[in-house]
């Protein structure tokens, strides 16, 4: 800033009235193709930006984000998870040395010891050289760590059956369902498939039967035939009565649209 | 009309030069893509900020609708991902965003460290980015919660049984995250919704700010 005698203030501010012009700098007595930040470099870095979010929304619109059921601290079968970057530290865990009367190990000095390594990495490796080979101690460790962090999150992670977490946890439909007792199918529904579908087709021992989308040909097939883990012969009746049950599976399907 | 606008306003409070100060900083041949393209490892330390910046966007949308509590929670973000215009997409930056900042701040941190950019005179810059680092780690962990689901739910019990086995403090570092020695329930999910929007982000800010302002003055690391 401008000091010294002589200085002229806009009235009685601290601002200067001498103007500083409004041009950019000169680059050109630096060394190599150096250019100003504003506006010629934002504008590379703004294509890039660009293509960047067009990549990002792209992943956004493919996988919608998941939502599991609500929260329900009575399930006791639910196998917890964490998110995937801190799967590494979750596997780390299970290992003997990082368990049961070693777990302080686990939980505190082996992270504690690389994490704090990362956050002291100027001071431990305080040698000159900025190139890796001339400092083969801090790059082994990196490397070290890096590939036990990938090892650890790909162990943990190989294990899981994402799909079949994912199906299974899905939100129940909130749409409220009609049940008409009166429907001639319901009879059949009641002795064939209430047990594990539910009075309200909410499920149970079987999935939901609300928001399927198939046709009342496919639903007697597998009321006949079974399908994943249901077994075959559910229902032991006539075909006029699989009509109908197939036909009332619809009719409370379409109510809870 | 505009630079009138701008002459009137830089006349009394001398706006140029606090622009000027970022528009005229120099940026060298080494890390620019257009020269080598070798220098697009340069750019990961300013994706991870465009990122941080849809995180505090989309996440400022995001509670429009959100309400941390236990009842409703796991509901409003049904409702905004099933029957709000576009909900689907902000909650779904939301959430991709926090799994690609944390990739955008890992190689971003890789390029630091195998260029030693952390030497003398940088030491306190990679503190602070290690820092950030630490922050963002938070915010993904408190921000799992916060859709109530089972999966947010049940990680973070576990999450916070790691912190009660912490010798010493670990009871008091539980009821401090959860607001209970023994319950995950109401009190965790607000105070996990304090945490994730109002403490971390303005530590994060903070942290963003030196880092920056440490940048500004030191100048980019020159070529290997």
């Amino acid at each position: 800033m401008h000091k010294g005698k002589g200085m002229k203030f806009v009235g009685d501010s601290r601002i200067s009235a001498e103007r500083k012009p409004n041009i950019p700098k000169d680059y050109s007595e630096y060394p190599g193709r150096t250019e100003a930040f504003w506006p010629n470099f934002l504008l590379k870095e703004w294509l890039v930006g660009a293509v960047f979010l067009v990549g990002f929304l792209c992943l956004t619109l493919a996988h919608p984000s998941p939502l599991e059921g609500m929260a329900d601290p009575t399930n006791a079968s639910y196998i917890p998870l964490p998110d995937w970057y801190f799967l590494f530290l979750y596997e780390l865990l299970k290992y003997e040395f990082a368990s049961g009367d070693w777990t302080l190990m686990g939980i505190l000095i082996l992270p504690g010891l690389a994490f704090g390594a990362l956050l002291l990495a100027p001071f431990l490796d305080n040698g000159p050289g900025r190139r890796p080979h001339q400092r083969p101690v801090a790059i082994g460790m990196m490397l070290l760590g890096l590939v036990a962090v990938i090892w650890l999150t790909y162990t943990s992670a190989a294990h899981v059956d994402w799909e079949g977490r994912a199906e299974a946890n899905k939100p129940v439909p909130q749409a409220e369902v009609t049940i008409d007792e009166s429907h001639p199918g319901f009879a059949a529904y009641e002795n064939s498939c209430l047990a594990c579908h539910g009075a309200e087709l909410e499920g149970g021992a079987g999935p939901s039967l609300v928001g399927i989308e198939l046709s009342a040909e496919e639903i007697a097939t597998i009321a006949v035939d079974g399908i994943g883990t249901m077994p075959a012969d559910q229902f032991q009746g006539t075909d006029e009565e699989l009509e109908q049950l197939a036909d009332f599976i619809i009719t409370v399907n379409e109510s809870a649209e | 009309m505009l630079q009138k606008i701008y002459d009137w306003i830089d006349d009394r409070i001398d706006i140029t030069p606090i622009w000027r100060d970022i528009a005229d900083h120099e940026v060298p041949e080494h890390v620019n893509p257009a020269h080598h393209f070798s220098a697009f490892v340069y750019c990961f330390g300013g994706l991870t900020f465009f990122v941080v910046v849809i995180q505090i966007l989309s996440g400022m949308f995001l509670t429009m609708y959100y309400v941390p509590d236990i009842e409703n929670a796991w509901k409003s973000v049904y409702y905004l991902q099933t029957e709000v215009a576009h909900g689907q997409i902000v909650r779904g930056m939301h959430h991709w965003g926090a799994s690609v900042v944390i990739v955008m701040l890992l190689l971003h941190t890789l390029r630091v460290f195998f260029q030693g950019a952390y030497k003398k005179p940088r030491e306190l810059n990679w503190m602070v980015g290690v820092l950030i680092f630490f922050v963002m780690l938070g915010l993904g962990f408190t921000g799992y919660l916060l859709p109530w689901d089972n999966k947010a739910y049940f990680a973070t019990q576990v999450g916070l049984e790691i912190a009660e086995q912490v010798p010493f403090i670990g009871q008091e570092l539980k009821t401090l995250l959860a607001g209970d020695a023994t319950i995950v329930g109401a009190q965790t999910l607000t105070r996990f919704f304090a945490i994730h929007v109002f403490f971390l982000p303005g530590a994060l800010f903070a942290l963003l700010a030196i880092h920056f302002i440490l940048i500004r003055r030191q100048g980019i690391s020159g070529p290997l």
